[in-house]
């Protein structure tokens, strides 16, 4: 996926500037920034949740815009934080309509093998028949990530998936954005907040500073403490656990 | 494959169906008029058998119709919206079909019962649109504040459609559409109605598309659904099913609340597996409330509007305290917890 000048202004600010990026196939590629910096609004862009104001951005060679939203569907999966929760559906129901854009609702033999399996990926065979209202937030999550699974996309966008987490389940989440990259060869884009989750699990990371680009490279090109002081306008201190830099801010 | 997905029981359905059948059985020899099988069968009483295909018969098919339409449009607009107060009573739907079917008999009356059902689709339509872009436009923090919005819009196309009416002196031809009532349908009046069997069909086969839009506009888009396509158009079922019952019977209220609330109460909002039920005890609710209106002063008659407002009002608190003492959690009957209870 490649992403040339993007612009998007909501009612004459211009909140995404010029952005240009190309996304390295098969790796987990993180997008950090301070608030407002504009990453949540790239990453609607190129899922087409949002649309672009101008720029241009290519999916396997086509034009975003071109593609058949169903084709697109089985091409690349977005998870926001934006669902209806209120929803009485059980986990299975959910995880079903990851193969709506495949068999639209009529599930086949081999829909059914593709949900059983995303389901115990995701350890959720416990839970299969209870409703999604009545879990706690880490497992919904699971069950949203076990639905994207089931959907079999070669692209997973994941918008703030740590968000509302604690500790515990953020950490959990994060090992399974790992997995779902190095078992199942999935391409992974997420917007974070923690940087160190980012610097932790991701292969590269792409910082934004209002609007623009600030940096684009490995997680050990763009974790610098200089970088980090400039993006976030904070002294940082970086310490390497496990030959990865992680930083700390106070 | 149905049990594999959602895991329930067809048992309640079953009864349902039964239930329906041998009431919508005995709904035909219940009136004024005593006519029992024995002499429809025998072929002598003539009289008998007009009223029987005249009245109760139409009578029959107009509650069923209105029971499985009213509750299915509730369950989608419920479902669309987001929101479980939202139906076509609390949604503007019926005020703003009741205004249709005025403007059609003050400015086209000699359109007669097409020209009522026309003006009353286009009407409902546009309401309910409205009122969606409406509640779109402004995000609630409460969700009680939707249908509030919704009752005080639907409040006002009725203010709108009351001073129209005594201006033009049309109230009294205005009462049968403003209170529910199966009486006066006969054969030639009512097939109207009917036209809520075909948008029902269309409600069974998009049910998955409004099921996911009803998930949020990100989970459809994902899904490959377009949201707005699906917005537009289930609001526009919903309004139209709504639109064919008032113009015919009149204002059939809380059922399309009411109805939905209970069924996904215990079968979940997966609407693959509830509309069948949703339809069942919709036409159940409407056709028990007609039995009653039809036999507590007999041989006069009351309008159902009357017991549906009773009835409906009793299970709608009793819902209300349900939800403040167990929240939103399910009943299910389920075979494990039969044993658990032994």
């Amino acid at each position: 996926m490649k992403v040339s000048d993007l612009i998007k202004k909501y009612e004459g600010k211009t909140v995404v500037d010029s952005v240009s990026f190309q996304l390295p196939k098969g790796k987990v590629t993180s997008l950090i920034g301070p608030n407002g910096a504009g990453k949540s609004t790239v990453m609607g862009m190129i899922s087409r949740l949002i649309a672009k104001d101008s720029g241009m951005i290519s999916f396997e060679d086509r034009d975003l815009s071109g593609w058949n939203s169903r084709e697109l569907a089985k091409k690349l999966a977005i998870l926001t934080q934006h669902n209806n929760v209120q929803m009485k559906l059980t986990v299975r129901e959910l995880v079903a309509f990851g193969r709506f854009p495949y068999s639209g609702g009529r599930l086949t033999e081999e829909d059914e093998t593709i949900i059983d399996r995303a389901i115990a990926y995701m350890e959720l065979e416990s839970f299969e028949h209870r409703f999604i209202d009545e879990l706690s937030g880490g497992q919904r999550q699971r069950a949203y990530i076990a639905m994207v699974i089931a959907q079999d996309t070669e692209y997973i966008l994941l918008d703030e998936p740590t968000n509302n987490l604690d500790i515990y389940h953020s950490s959990n989440m994060m090992k399974i954005v790992r997995r779902l990259c190095d078992e199942l060869g999935k391409t992974v884009i997420l917007v974070l907040h923690e940087i160190n989750y980012a610097a932790f699990y991701s292969d590269y990371i792409c910082a934004f500073v209002n609007g623009k680009v600030a940096k684009f490279g490995t997680v050990d090109e763009v974790i610098t403490r200089e970088n980090l002081s400039q993006i976030y306008n904070v002294d940082f201190e970086i310490i390497r656990i496990n030959d990865k830099p992680l930083s700390v801010y106070y | 494959m149905m049990k594999k997905i959602t895991g329930r029981e067809w048992s309640g359905t079953v009864l349902m169906a039964l239930l329906l059948a041998v009431l919508s059985f005995a709904s035909l020899f219940v009136g004024v008029t005593g006519i029992t099988l024995d002499v429809l069968l025998s072929g002598q009483d003539e009289m008998a058998l007009k009223i029987f295909l005249l009245a109760r018969i139409p009578r029959l098919l107009a509650i069923l119709c209105t029971g499985t339409g009213m509750s299915i449009a509730g369950l989608i607009m419920q479902q669309l919206c987001m929101n479980r107060f939202v139906s076509p009573t609390t949604g503007a739907t019926i005020s703003s079909a009741q205004l249709g079917i005025l403007l059609s008999l003050v400015f086209l009356p000699g359109m007669g019962i097409w020209g009522r059902t026309l003006s009353a689709f286009l009407t409902a339509v546009a309401g309910t649109w409205i009122f969606v872009w409406f509640i779109r436009r402004i995000p609630f923090q409460n969700a009680v504040l939707v249908p509030l919005v919704g009752i005080m819009f639907g409040n006002i196309i009725g203010g709108i459609t009351g001073f129209l009416s005594y201006r033009f002196e049309m109230t009294q031809q205005m009462s049968s559409f403003l209170i529910g009532s199966f009486a006066p349908v006969i054969r030639g009046n009512y097939e109207l109605v009917w036209l809520a069997a075909p948008l029902v069909i269309l409600a069974f086969i998009y049910a998955d598309h409004f099921n996911i839009a009803g998930m949020g506009e990100d989970f459809a888009s994902n899904l490959g659904v377009s949201y707005c396509l699906i917005l537009f158009a289930g609001l526009t079922i919903s309004a139209m099913i709504t639109a064919a019952v008032v113009s015919v019977v009149g204002s059939i209220s809380y059922v399309g609340l009411l109805v939905p609330n209970m069924v996904t109460l215990f079968r979940g909002d997966r609407l693959r597996g509830c509309l069948t039920d949703t339809a069942l005890f919709g036409s159940l609710f409407v056709l028990s409330a007609d039995l009653i209106a039809r036999t507590v002063i007999m041989p006069y008659e009351l309008p159902i509007e009357l017991i549906i407002g009773i009835g409906g009002s009793i299970l709608f608190i009793g819902l209300l305290l349900y939800r403040l003492k167990y929240g939103r959690k399910a009943i299910r009957f389920t075979r494990k917890e039969t044993i658990s209870c032994d």
